[in-house]
This record gives structure tokens, C-alpha cells and sequence, in this order.
């Protein structure tokens, strides 16, 4: 199989690193090489962060060039823009519908762009949810990180139990539940 | 076949030292190494790691573990090993006693760290074999290679890491430990100690021991030819290699496992082989200048960069010539990183830009004090550097003018070398004021013990050291204990002692946001019938504030712990706090 390439993107402290390591986790599973590459150190302090996940026969590099993902998933719709010139020209961007604002933005050193989910979907399937929100509703806002990867996984083929035996072995004990709610949630949007 | 598992490169390296039969380990934090400690802990029924305070220590540790007859090991990110360099220039040539490693971790692209250089330079420097590996299995691989080179060749070896690699997972394949029977001390003065008698004959040994090395390093199956399309050929290493692999699978490689020294005869057969020769190397052009230095013409830094991280997409433009499509967007603001919520060091902060004096920084999460809308930091330099800077200001410039002045120092910061420049201000007699922003914890790397928290790496209880009675140990009267938290005790604190014509230590002390010591049930909650719109609460930039279109805030629930800060700097009650 030709080396699929997810992106996952994001702010520092939104769960990136646990999302990546369920899809790399999944496709270990699977029997694909797989290499995922991670954020550490400063960034992670509320910075803009990327971590990329490839699996496939035979991987090389660790990392998605610009230009070659397959699947984008973006955490914030500011990083969705940060990031959308990595995608292939088919490629499809996962977007939580939300915004944090930047620290240039805090201050009024810069603006918020307007329309920035709109301008995307000039050039790319795009698949939006207010994923926090639907977290919320299932209890932990924190979890809205699942709820993307619920809507990732419809453009990958694995297996539902597959996903909910790797977010089993992920995610903390305690947690294991809302996570899968999350999951489900995410599956199931139109 | 083992066990398989998708790894970091760090926690391949920790599994790659305990079946290496490794007994004992040492390091300080700092990104992208920290990892490696944190995985090796695991495996502490069969050997003893620590935290050290610095890397001058940890790569002493390593060494007299080596002369007492166990493996040992080692690591530090890249300018730690500055910090190392005195140890392990002498180590060099004392050799060892059984094996011992270090792992040095580079930050191309400088994702954390305060410059780009490189390993490979300083341990050309300091002669020292250096393997680089281009994944986690490599890095396992590599780490147990590194054992053998080091005892055979009587060599304290690096295992040079990049970002890239440290924190990317791959699989992994699992083996036993190795039980390696400890060597038995024999004392040798000659080889032990570096009196200059004794060093320049073991000058003589380092280097038969690197030329031997060098021609061995021709056979060894780590450096390796693979000669496909013989049009271009490229020398490379570590992770670059697989960026050509991506990038031009069809291309000739020479891939070297040991990139210090360099294997020259296999390089000059390589050469001949292909038409063009390219070094694909990130940083410094070490590999480059030596290659040119045999008389081979070979491309390298003349057609790709010393600056950042190297990738496939910049072989396909500037080897193959190929146009790449790409247009990044325009018009993204910047997300820099910043404090987190509730963090302490931002109400020190405050306290100091209220009072409009210079700080005098140092390396932590505390350096984002230079940040807007902070900026208040306006020099750092190194570990340790905020205290002896101010101390050189007030000699340039005379005592009253670092009134104007602090210094800031986390907690493990001056553990690992603020302790020396404090000594340096008693004793050469400043009147300059100190603050350390004791948080409890080592916070940048992602939460480490240090001396003064009172825990170790392998989990047990220890004395901490006390930061007051260390100060008054060393001879200053004038150290106060305040609430990093409390803005008014802060600034009267900080604006007494500044003008006060003697040397003082403020430690302001509260925990890091994100450790369980700071976690409360406390929340801040704004009151809009009392607001008055005028942002005192908003400046300092805490992440959980909004300000709304109608002027008042909100305050994210979720990312509030309570600490106060706004509340404080409310003049009208308009925020209260609640349990």
C-alpha cells in the first residue's frame, strides 16, 4: 500500500500528542510500518503544534512535507490555515469549528481572519464540527479531541471495535468510556 | 523474532541502554533528550539512574561508574554538552574502564532551544566517535553498537540524536538484556589521572586509537554503500538519509552509522562509483569539509543550507528541479507559545513591569517573560547567565545602576549552575537583587525532580535542598520567602530590595499550574454589573481571559485554577473568586 499521511495540528495542551498516538497505535495493529512524529518542549505551551502519523507497507521520512497530506486535522481553525498548503490536492481537512486566539491576537497586535474554513473549501473537501461542543454534551470538553479522530476515522479503513480496542490502550482508565461516546459521536455526524 | 513496538527514538535508546546490561545513568533535562530518563526509570530494578543538576555532573558520574567497571551512561541536549565538554575532553583520553555512552540531542529547526549547533563539530573537537542513527531501531541498535566501540577502543562514544528522531515513533523490535560481568578496578595512575606527564602519552593512544578507528569504521556494516542509479551519490546520515529515500529511492547512497571519523576509504570508493557526489548533512558541514579535504569535488552547503531542518521536498526542488506547488496562506498571525493559566511566573512578571525595571533572564517556561505582552526579560543567554550578567552590569556600570535591575532564575536553573554566579556576586561584592521563581519543579522539560524538590528520578524521598538556608550559608542575610502570587507583597518585596544597597534573594515561590501541588478547587469568576471595562485584568495576557465585545470578560472555567492574578489587579471587585 502507497504511505498514507495524516496531519494533526493544533495548540499546545489541546491533545495532539494522545490523538497521534492513537492513530499510530491503530496502524501498528493493522500490521502497517508506521512512523508518527511529535511536539515536545516549549511548543507545547500553548504554541501552534504539528504532529504527523504515516503507516503503510514501507515508511521512510517521519514527517509530511508540504504539499502531501493525505488527511489534515486541524484542532483550531487558525491552525487549519496555518497548515492547508500541506494538503495534496485531493486531500481532506478535518476541522474543529473553534477559535482560540492567538497572543498577537489577545494584544491587538494582529487579527483573527475572517471565513478562514469557507476559503479552504475553494480547494478541498472540508468536514467541520464544533466538536468541543459536542464534548461538552458528552460531559468532558477535553475529549473533543475523539470526537475528531471519530470523524478521521471515516476516511480510513479500519474497524470500529479496532478503534475502541486502541482508545481502550490509550486514553486513561477512567476516561476510557466518554472517549468511545466521543468516538461514536464523531462516526456519526453526517 | 522479539517483541514489536511503535517507540520514540528516546525510548528506544532507554531500551537499547538496559539490554545493553547499562548500570548506571545519569543526566540533566532538556529538550529533546529529557525522554530518554523518563523511559530508562522504567527498568530501575536492574540498574540506578538520576537526575543530576547539571551535565558537567551527569557526564562525570558516567565516567567514574565506567572506571569502577559497569557500563554507564549519560545525556544532556546539545548545549549541555558544553556544559559536559570539560569532562569529556579530558575522558577522551583517559578512556575507560567499561563502556560508557552519551547521548547528545540537537535541535535543528530550534523547536526548544537557544541555538542550532552541532555535536558532530564538538566532538570532532573533543575526539570522540560519534554514531548517528536515522530511526528508533537504529537508535536501539546504535546505543548497544555504542557499548562495543567504546570498550574496544578504549573511548567514551556519543550517540548523536536530532529532534526528528528523538521524538518520532517507530517500530522497534525487542530484545534480552545483556548481564555484563562488572570489570575489575586495577588502579592506573597513568591512564587515569591527566597530569600533563601522563596526558601527552595518552595524546599519542587517542589518536592511533581515532585512525584506527577510521580505517575500521571502513568494514563496519553501520557504514553503509548502497549503489543503485550511479548518476548522483549522496554521503549522509541519521534522519536526512531517509528524506532521500523519499525523496530519490533510486538514487546511490553511502549511509553512515559513524559519522566521527569518517570512513575515508570507503568514501573515496563511493566516490568513484557515481558522477556526482552530494553530502546531505543538517547544520554544520562537517562531513562536507573533511570529504573536500581528500580532494573529491562534492555539492553540499553550496546548494542546501546550514539553517534548520533538512526534508524530501528540498531534494525534489534543488536536486531534481522540480517546481513544488506550494503556496503557504498569507495573513496567519503568529501562535507563539505562553504562559499557561495560572502560571506564577506571570504574576512576577507583572509585579516587575509594574515597577518598570530591566530583567536580566534565564533558560526555562520563564523565559517567555521577554513575550509580549510581558517583555520584560530582555537579555538571556545560557543556563546560570541571569545572575552573573547583572553581577557584570553593576561592574560596568556601578551599583546604583542595577537598582534599575533584577535577575530571574528558575528553581533548577540555579541548581544547575546559578549557584556559582550567586557565589560570584558575595564574593566579588554586588548589591544587585535575585529572584528565583521556585515553582517546585523542573516545568519546561516537562516536569522533573531536581536537589530542591525533594524527589529523585528513581521515585524516592530526599532532604530538599532549602533555598534560604542556602543563601544565608553562602553569606547573604537579605533572602525573603514570598507568595509568587500575592502582587502586592511582590512588588513591595521587589521595590524595597532593589533599592536597598546590598545584595539580596527573593524567592518567589508557588507552584507550577500544572503540577498536582497547585491544583485547587478555586476559580475566578467575573462580576460584569462591576466592571468598568478598563482591561487591568486582561493585560498581563492570561490564555483564560476574553475580553467581550461589550467590554466586559469572560473567564474560561476550564483553564482557570484560581490563582488570583486578576482578581488583584481588579479595582472595582468586579472578578471574585470561588470554591
Amino acid at each position: 500500500m502507497q504511505t498514507r499521511n495524516i496531519m494533526i495540528v493544533g495548540v499546545g495542551g489541546q491533545g495532539t500528542l494522545i490523538a497521534s498516538r492513537i492513530l499510530g497505535g491503530i496502524a501498528v495493529t493493522a500490521g502497517y510500518d508506521v512512523k508518527v512524529s511529535e511536539v515536545h518542549g516549549m511548543a507545547q505551551r500553548g504554541g501552534s503544534v504539528v504532529t504527523f502519523v504515516r503507516y503503510g507497507d514501507k515508511v521512510e521520512e517521519p514527517i509530511v512535507e508540504e504539499g502531501c497530506a493525505d488527511v489534515l486535522i486541524a484542532f483550531e481553525r487558525l491552525e487549519a490555515k496555518r497548515y492547508a498548503h500541506f494538503l495534496k490536492k485531493d486531500g481532506v481537512l478535518i476541522v474543529n469549528d473553534t477559535r482560540i486566539d492567538p497572543m498577537p491576537v489577545v494584544i491587538g497586535a494582529a487579527e483573527y481572519p475572517e471565513n478562514i474554513i469557507e476559503d479552504i473549501e475553494k480547494n478541498h473537501t472540508v468536514y467541520r464540527a464544533d466538536a468541543t461542543a459536542i464534548a461538552m454534551e458528552l460531559g468532558n470538553p477535553r475529549c473533543f479531541n475523539v470526537v475528531i479522530l471519530g470523524m478521521a476515522a471515516r476516511h480510513m479503513d479500519y474497524k470500529v471495535e479496532d478503534w475502541y480496542d486502541i482508545i481502550e490502550r490509550t486514553v486513561k482508565p477512567a476516561t476510557v468510556g466518554v472517549n468511545k461516546r466521543a468516538f461514536d459521536a464523531g462516526y456519526n455526524l453526517k | 523474532m522479539g517483541e514489536k513496538k511503535l517507540m520514540l527514538g528516546n525510548e528506544a535508546i532507554a531500551r537499547g541502554l538496559w539490554e545493553a546490561g547499562v548500570k548506571v545513568a545519569s543526566a540533566y533535562p532538556g529538550t529533546p533528550s529529557t525522554e530518554i530518563s523518563e523511559n530508562l526509570v522504567q527498568y530501575k530494578d536492574d540498574l540506578y539512574c538520576e537526575w543530576a543538576p547539571n551535565e558537567k555532573v551527569a557526564a562525570e558520574v558516567a565516567f567514574g561508574a565506567s572506571v569502577a567497571g559497569v557500563r554507564s551512561f549519560a545525556c544532556m541536549k546539545m548545549v549541555g554538552y558544553n556544559v559536559a565538554a570539560d569532562p569529556v575532553y579530558s575522558a577522551a583520553y583517559s578512556g575507560v574502564g567499561r563502556g560508557m555512552v552519551l547521548t547528545v540531542a540537537d535541535d535543528p529547526g530550534l523547536y526548544s532551544s537557544q541555538n542550532e549547533q552541532d555535536t558532530r563539530a564538538v566532538s570532532r573537537a573533543a575526539q570522540i566517535p560519534v554514531l548517528e542513527p536515522s530511526d528508533s531501531q537504529e537508535a536501539k541498535d546504535f546505543t548497544k553498537l555504542a557499548y562495543e566501540i567504546s570498550e574496544k577502543y578504549d573511548k567514551p562514544v556519543v550517540v548523536r540524536t536530532t529532534t526528528r528522531l528523538a521524538h518520532s515513533q517507530g517500530i522497534v523490535e525487542l530484545c534480552d538484556r545483556e548481564e555484563i560481568e562488572d570489570k575489575v578496578y586495577e588502579t592506573n595512575i597513568a591512564k587515569n589521572v591527566m597530569l600533563p606527564a601522563n596526558a601527552i602519552k595518552r595524546h599519542v593512544i587517542v589518536e592511533e586509537m581515532m585512525e584506527k578507528l577510521s580505517e575500521d569504521a571502513c568494514s563496519m556494516d553501520i557504514n553503509r554503500m548502497e549503489i543503485r542509479d550511479t548518476k548522483v551519490g549522496f554521503i549522509t546520515s541519521g534522519i536526512p538519509y531517509l528524506y532521500i529515500r523519499e525523496a530519490m529511492p533510486e538514487a546511490s547512497t553511502l549511509k553512515l552509522g559513524l559519522v566521527h571519523p569518517l570512513p575515508r576509504k570507503l568514501i573515496e570508493e563511493f566516490a568513484s562509483k557515481v558522477d556526482r557526489v552530494i553530502v546531505f548533512e543538517e547544520l554544520m558541514p562537517v562531513i562536507e569539509e573533511q570529504v573536500k579535504s581528500w580532494g573529491i569535488e562534492c555539492d553540499g552547503k553550496n546548494i542546501f543550507t546550514k539553517i534548520g531542518e533538512y526534508s524530501a521536498n528540498m531534494i525534489r526542488e534543488r536536486v531534481l528541479g522540480q517546481k513544488l506547488d506550494i503556496t503557504p496562506e498569507t495573513n496567519v498571525p503568529n501562535r507563539p507559545p505562553i504562559l499557561c493559566p495560572g502560571c506564577p511566573h506571570r504574576s512576577t512578571f507583572w509585579a516587575l513591569k509594574r515597577l518598570k525595571l530591566h530583567v536580566a533572564g534565564d533558560i526555562g517556561c520563564y523565559t517567555l517573560g521577554a513575550v509580549a505582552p510581558l517583555s520584560t526579560i530582555e537579555t538571556c543567554l545560557c543556563m546560570g547567565s541571569s545572575i552573573s550578567s547583572l553581577h557584570g552590569m553593576g561592574k560596568a556600570k556601578g551599583e546604583d545602576y542595577i537598582k534599575n535591575w533584577v535577575s530571574v532564575i528558575g528553581d533548577s536553573t540555579f541548581m544547575h549552575t546559578g549557584v556559582n554566579s550567586l557565589m560570584n556576586m558575595v564574593y566579588n561584592q554586588s548589591h544587585g537583587t535575585v529572584i528565583i521563581l521556585d515553582n517546585r519543579i523542573t516545568a519546561m522539560t516537562g516536569h522533573q525532580d531536581n536537589p530542591a524538590t525533594g524527589k529523585t528520578l528513581m521515585g524516592e524521598t530526599v532532604p530538599a535542598i532549602d533555598f534560604e538556608k542556602f543563601c544565608h550559608g553562602i553569606g547573604i542575610e537579605n533572602v525573603f520567602t514570598v507568595n509568587a502570587l500575592d502582587q502586592a507583597a511582590m512588588m513591595e518585596t521587589i521595590k524595597r530590595e532593589v533599592k536597598a544597597d546590598h545584595l539580596s534573594v527573593i524567592v518567589a515561590k508557588s507552584p507550577c499550574a500544572l503540577i498536582k501541588e497547585a491544583r485547587t478547587k478555586k476559580k475566578c469568576v467575573p462580576l460584569p454589573e462591576k466592571c468598568v471595562h478598563c482591561g487591568a485584568c486582561t493585560r498581563p495576557g492570561c490564555p483564560a481571559l476574553t475580553k467581550n465585545s461589550d467590554g466586559t470578560i469572560s473567564i474560561d472555567a476550564t483553564m482557570c485554577n484560581g490563582c488570583g492574578l486578576c482578581r488583584q489587579l481588579c479595582r472595582f471587585d468586579a472578578i471574585k473568586e470561588v470554591e
